[in-house]
């Protein structure tokens, strides 16, 4: 039976982008090209002024709003908020969604055929990070005629690259939405990621990356990545309300075999992302997020790496938030005012910890679409002005 | 505009950089803006009053002023304005301190506890005073460091801090000549716009 609901997108058909010349990525090194899966809702306005930009975090892919059949379980991973009359509203908005390089969902990654061997990159695959994302999605907005974006919008990881691009292409975006995100990863952040990579190469089917030529997928180290990582999304309190100490099978008569239900959820999930994750996109996406850090290219000064920035900025954070706290958020909000941009910032109570960002929050889908609502307003009213302007000068 | 709120505009330059603490719906800061182009910022710590500034326009920032200001750097504001929350944050007086460091002026608006009023409530009546600038009960008011303008203006002796202007009005922030003739027995509130010592 199909879940579609009337303020649903409906079915979406993913599309293709393809660079065909030659890529150079911040490391150095050149890719012979690439492609792009992404999705689009809403309509694009004939001034191609209404595209708003979604960067995926770090499990994420462009499917992030309606379904792409009737009978699917589940719509894309933000369908919560993307949609007619939604915090981001597709009947205002033209939103745009990829997948990023790198990714194992259909984007050129390790997964693909390296053109120069004409065999799978897999570990070879070079080290993309969030500014040759953004230097990828521009190319993108090119081929599609956006010279500026609305607002870049993202989470987490995805809000690094709304920040990235409010730096790297200050006059290519109105405004920019940085959700339970930070400027650079904390010391304890990183170690979450290293055990994570270190779970994914110590598993003996990983083969140092080249687990396909194998015909093997390092599950166990995937797993176990994904375990891990899920606990650090969650809050103490979250935990205890959705799972307590509740027993799934087993008794503690019998002493043994109790199996808890917080345990069963996280070997379902971890089980489930192995089979739509791969592990060296894994490690790639990882990476990226640990060597994030625009202010290390001015001596550490963040409200110098903003100072050419232009966008109208919103920063939320979520109260229970660990792995993205709030005062991360404080921090690139302190820049950002210190830097004499507009900014506004809330910090959202809610006991989801950093999964808040995908949840639809009620405080926080209002403040979201207020802020679009007021973009959106102001975007309309230029170009009216222009328009004005135009008919005076002829 | 509100009236207090009107006449705070008229004491901040066009362009200035401006800090309202407790900036509710934004209404100050939303008028500079448009009128005057400062580059402003609010901070507020209510769901709603943020939600409508983000509405507005106005750079509101959710934080509590009584966490401090320490995130805020010295002499990074031209004005820093608290209108009618100095009666209701912990520490008032580390909270002028540190308006006058991030700011090279601040105003600061409060209501008198002194009023005629308040005193024939508490003289006649023997009981809190309750009035319609401070309409709560003493047990579940927000109001937890009341003072009079004498109050205030011994503390600003004590810090050294220097009282640029002082302007005193009644309920519907007016200002009569009366008011002046006894401030803190007539005058309802009052603006103080403050200087470091010289």
């Amino acid at each position: 039976m199909s879940s579609i609901q009337a303020n649903s997108l409906g079915v979406i058909e993913p599309q293709l982008y393809r660079h065909a010349e030659a890529f150079l990525l911040q490391n150095g090194e050149q890719l012979h090209g690439y492609e792009l899966v992404f999705e689009t809702y809403g309509t694009l306005n004939a001034e191609k002024s209404n595209a708003i930009l979604i960067c995926h975090a770090l499990s994420g892919h462009h499917h992030a709003a309606g379904f792409h059949a009737l009978d699917d379980a589940k719509p894309g991973w933000w369908d919560a908020c993307i949609g007619p009359g939604k915090c981001i509203d597709t009947d205002n908005f033209f939103v745009l969604s990829l997948n990023n390089l790198g990714g194992c969902h259909g984007s050129t990654g390790p997964n693909s055929i390296d053109p120069s061997t004409g065999e799978i990159f897999g570990p070879n695959f070079p080290n993309v990070v969030v500014k040759d994302w953004v230097a990828s999605q521009a190319h993108l907005a090119d081929h599609l005629g956006i010279q500026k974006f609305a607002a870049v919008i993202g989470g987490s990881l995805g809000g690094m690259q709304a920040m990235q691009w409010s730096i790297d292409f200050p006059e290519r975006l109105y405004s920019a939405v940085l959700i339970a995100s930070a400027a650079k990863l904390s010391a304890q952040n990183i170690a979450f990621n290293e055990i994570a990579r270190q779970a994914i190469t110590t598993d003996e089917d990983y083969c140092a990356g080249d687990y396909q030529q194998f015909d093997k997928n390092p599950e166990k180290g995937l797993m176990l990545a994904r375990m891990v990582g899920h606990v650090t999304y969650l809050s103490e309190d979250g935990m205890k309300t959705k799972f307590d100490r509740d027993v799934k099978s087993g008794d503690f008569e019998q002493g043994a075999n109790v199996e808890f239900q917080v345990e069963s959820y996280l070997h379902y999930q971890g089980r489930a992302f192995t089979q739509y994750f791969d592990a060296n996109t894994y490690l790639l996406m990882t990476r990226a997020l640990d060597y994030f850090d625009p202010a290390r290219a001015f001596d550490g000064n963040l409200t110098r790496a903003l100072e050419n920035t232009t966008a109208k900025f919103l920063v939320l954070s979520f109260s229970t938030d660990w792995r993205f706290s709030p005062e991360r958020s404080q921090e690139i909000v302190d820049a950002l005012i210190q830097a004499r941009k507009n900014v506004a910032s809330a910090i959202i109570e809610s006991e989801h910890g950093h999964d808040s960002f995908l949840l639809p929050i009620e405080r926080y889908t209002k403040v979201l679409s207020a802020f679009l609502q007021r973009s959106f307003a102001e975007l309309e009213n230029s170009a009216e002005l222009l328009a004005t302007k135009n008919e005076v000068d002829s | 505009m509100r009236g207090d709120l009107a006449l705070i505009a008229t004491l901040i330059n066009p362009g200035a950089r401006v800090l309202d603490l407790g900036c509710g719906e934004g209404e100050l800061l939303d008028h500079l803006q448009r009128d005057k182009r400062v580059n402003g910022y609010g901070l507020d710590r209510d769901a709603e009053n943020i939600r409508t500034c983000v509405s507005k326009g106005v750079n509101v920032i959710e934080q509590d002023l009584d966490e401090g200001l320490d995130n805020f750097v010295d002499a990074s504001f031209d004005m820093v304005v608290m209108t009618d929350a100095l009666q209701a944050v912990k520490e008032p007086r580390e909270l002028v301190r540190d308006m006058l460091r991030i700011g090279e002026e601040c105003i600061v608006t409060f209501p008198n506890f002194a009023h005629w009023r308040c005193r024939a409530q508490l003289a006649l009546k023997g009981v809190m005073p309750v009035s319609k600038q401070l309409p709560h009960s003493w047990f579940d008011t927000p109001n937890i460091h009341l003072c009079t303008f004498t109050d205030f203006e011994q503390l600003c002796a004590a810090e050294s801090i220097n009282i640029i202007q002082r302007r005193v009005v009644n309920a519907n922030h007016q200002e009569k000549s009366f008011i002046n003739w006894a401030p803190n027995f007539f005058g309802t509130y009052a603006f103080y716009r403050l200087g470091k010592s010289s």
